[in-house]
C-alpha cells in the first residue's frame, strides 16, 4: 500500500506528524542462506553389497571452486578416517548444510554404539536421519541424502531422502545435479524397467523382464558408466569419481578419474 | 562497571559447539520424534519456507519437496477400503514411482508392517501432501497410540487418533504443513470408522473420502458406482478402478495401484501392482477408456 505520510502509517500508535518514530522499521534484506554447490551421487544395492559414489567437484554459479570435495561419507567409524564403519551416507545440494548433516549423523551414531554396546542397525539410522532432516522442517538443510549399508539379513541397503526427511529404501537412486540424467538409465538397466522377455506374447501380453539382484562387478560398472556419461552432458559434474563398496568385509573406498573440463 | 558487563555479556564463540541442550538431545536414547524445530532467523518464517519450497507459487525455489497425489478411502458393508497411487513429484521431476502411501498407523511394533496375507490389527493412514510431513506425523501419531494402548490397555479408538492428528495440525497452523490424510480402522466401539485429516486443521468423519490433485477424477468414478451394500470383490474392484481413473487424467498421479481392506480382524493388503497392465486389462476386457487406441 502507498503511504501518503513520510512514515509507514499504522503500527506505533497515531500518526502525528510530530511523533516520528525514533527507530525505523527493521527492514528485513533478502535472506538466502544457501548455495548450489552442484555435483551428483548415486547407490545401487546388490544381494550382498551395496556401492555408493559421487563425483567431487564443487561449484557455485559457474564457477568450478575445487575438484576435491568428497560427497559420499563414512558415518559412526572409530576414528577420523571412518575405520570400522559400517554405514555410508551421501549428501549432494549444499555441501555446508550436508557436511553439518554428516557431523550431526555421525555424532548420533557413535552415541548410540557407546550407550547401547552394538552398532546401530542401517534400518534404525535411516529413521533417524528422517527425524535429523524433519527437525530442520521450517528451516530446511538444503541437501539430498542417501543412506547405505548392509541389512540385518547381509543384503544391500539403500534409503533416499528429500531435503525434508520423506524416505524409502530402493534399490537404486540417483541424486543431485545430474539425477535426471542417471536415474532414467537406472531404471532400466537396475530395474529393467521396459524390458520384456523376447517371444513371452504379442503386444500387451509380452512378459515384463523381472529385476534380480545384479553382481557387484556389473554394478561397478554401471556406476562407472553413469558418471562418464553425466560428465559429458552436466557441467556441474567431473573431476573424480569416489566410490564407497560396503560388502561383509568393510567399506572400501575407490576414486576413479573422471573429465576435468 | 567491568563487573557487569561481565556478567551480563556471553562470549563471542559460546555457541560454536553443540550447546548443552543439544549434547542431551544426542545422548538421550529416545529423543527423535520431539516437538522442537529449528527456525530460520528472520521475521517472517512462514514467507521464507513458501520461497524456498513452494514450488506453486514459485517454479524456480531451490528446494523442491516430495509430493503425494490421488488416495481415496470409503465404508461400505464389508469394511473399508483404502487405495492410492505411487508417485512422487518435485516440481516436474517423477521423484518416485514406488512410494508407499498407506501407512500402518497404532502398532505396537514400529509403522513399517510387512505385509502379509493375516489381518494386521491396527488403524491406516494415507499419504497426500507433502511426503515428509504425512510420513511423520504419522510416524508421531504411532507413537501416541501405542502410548494410549499401554496407559489404557485397550487400542485407540479411530476418533481419538484422528483428533491427536487434528490438533496438532492445527497447532502448526500457518507454518506451511502440507497434508491431507484420511485414518481408517475398525475398532469395537465405533465400528468401521473414516476421518479426513488436513493441515489446515480440518476433522471430518464421513463414508467417502478421496484426497488430491486426482481426486476429482477418483470421485467422478467412485460417486458414480459406489453403493454401500457392494460385495469385497465390487468393493475392490471399485477402488482400484478410481485409482486408475485418476493415474489416467492426472499427471501428478500414477505408478503402481496400493490397495487395502480395512476389517474387523485388521487390515489385510491386496497388492501393490503396476498400473499399465490393469490399464489395458480394462480397456481390453470391458471395453472403458475406449477413448484411447492403440493406433496414432
Amino acid at each position: 500500500m502507498t503511504s501518503l505520510l513520510g512514515h509507514p502509517a499504522g503500527g506505533e500508535g497515531i500518526g502525528y506528524s510530530f511523533s516520528q518514530p525514533t527507530a525505523a522499521p527493521v527492514k528485513q534484506h533478502g535472506f538466502y542462506p544457501y548455495t548450489d554447490n552442484g555435483g551428483s551421487t548415486l547407490g545401487i544395492t546388490g544381494s550382498d553389497f551395496a556401492i555408493l559414489a559421487g563425483d567431487t567437484r564443487s561449484t557455485s554459479g559457474y564457477n568450478i571452486n575445487s575438484r576435491m570435495v568428497p560427497k559420499v561419507f563414512k558415518i559412526g567409524g572409530d576414528d577420523e578416517t571412518g575405520e570400522g564403519a559400517h554405514i555410508v551416507l551421501s549428501v549432494v545440494g549444499f555441501a555446508a548444510d550436508g557436511n553439518a548433516l554428516k557431523e550431526r549423523l555421525d555424532a548420533v551414531v557413535k552415541m548410540y554404539k557407546y550407550q547401547h554396546g552394538k552398532p546401530m542397525s542401517v534400518s534404525a539410522c535411516a529413521q533417524r536421519l528422517s527425524t535429523i532432516l524433519y527437525q530442520k522442517r521450517f528451516f530446511p538443510y538444503y541437501v539430498t541424502a542417501i543412506l547405505s549399508g548392509l541389512d540385518e539379513e547381509g543384503k544391500g541397503a539403500l534409503y533416499s531422502y528429500d531435503p525434508v526427511g520423506s524416505y524409502e529404501r530402493e534399490q537404486c537412486r540417483a541424486a543431485g545435479a545430474a539425477a535426471s540424467l542417471i536415474m532414467p538409465f537406472l531404471d532400466n538397466q537396475v530395474n529393467f524397467k521396459n524390458q520384456y522377455i523376447p517371444g513371452s506374447g504379442e503386444g500387451h501380453a509380452l512378459e515384463q523382464k523381472k529385476a534380480e539382484p545384479l553382481p557387484q562387478a556389473t554394478v561397478e560398472q554401471l556406476v562407472r558408466d553413469a558418471f562418464t556419461s553425466a560428465v559429458e552432458r552436466h557441467i556441474e559434474v567431473g573431476d573424480h569419481l569416489q566410490m564407497m563398496i560396503i560388502t561383509r568385509d568393510g567399506i572400501q573406498e575407490v576414486f576413479h578419474p573422471l573429465k576435468k573440463d | 562497571m567491568d563487573k557487569l558487563v561481565a556478567q551480563y555479556s556471553r562470549p563471542q564463540h559460546q555457541n560454536e559447539f553443540y550447546s548443552e541442550q543439544e549434547q542431551q538431545d544426542l545422548t538421550e536414547s529416545v529423543p527423535p520424534l520431539s516437538l522442537k524445530f529449528a527456525l530460520p532467523p528472520v521475521d517472517n518464517h512462514a514467507s521464507f519456507l513458501r520461497a524456498m519450497t513452494d514450488d506453486l507459487a514459485n517454479p524456480s525455489c531451490p528446494i523442491k519437496l516430495a509430493h503425494g497425489t490421488t488416495t481415496l478411502a470409503f465404508r461400505f458393508q464389508g469394511g473399508i477400503i483404502v487405495c492410492t497411487d505411487s508417485r512422487a513429484t518435485a516440481g516436474n521431476w517423477i521423484a518416485s514411482q514406488t512410494v508407499k502411501k498407506v501407512i500402518p498407523v497404532s502398532r505396537l511394533s514400529r509403522g513399517e508392517d510387512k505385509p502379509t496375507n493375516e489381518p494386521t490389527p491396527g488403524l491406516l493412514g494415507t499419504m497426500a501432501g507433502g511426503a515428509a510431513d504425512c510420513q511423520y506425523w504419522l510416524r508421531y501419531l504411532s507413537q501416541q497410540c501405542t502410548l494410549h494402548e499401554i496407559r489404557h490397555k485397550r487400542r485407540i479408538t479411530v476418533a481419538a487418533a484422528s483428533k491427536i492428528l487434528a490438533n496438532l495440525t492445527y497447532a502448526y497452523k500457518g507454518y506451511g504443513l502440507s497434508m491431507g490424510t484420511m485414518l481408517a480402522g475398525v475398532t469395537p466401539q465405533e465400528g468401521p470408522a473414516l476421518y479426513y485429516i488436513d493441515s489446515d486443521g480440518t476433522r471430518l468423519p464421513g463414508n467417502l473420502f478421496c484426497v488430491g490433485s486426482g481426486q476429482t477424477f477418483a470421485y467422478g468414478v467412485l460417486d458414480a458406482n459406489y453403493k454401500y451394500e457392494m460385495s469385497e470383490e465390487e468393493a475392490l474392484a471399485l477402488g482400484r478402478r478410481a485409482i486408475l481413473a485418476a493415474m489416467h487424467r492426472d499427471a501428478y498421479s500414477g505408478g503402481f495401484i496400493n490397495l487395502y481392506h480395512v476389517k474387523e480382524e485388521g487390515w489385510v493388503h491386496h497388492g501393490f501392482d503396476d498400473m499399465n497392465p490393469i490399464f489395458w486389462k480394462t480397456k481390453l476386457d470391458n471395453g472403458e477408456f475406449s477413448n484411447v487406441t492403440s493406433a496414432l
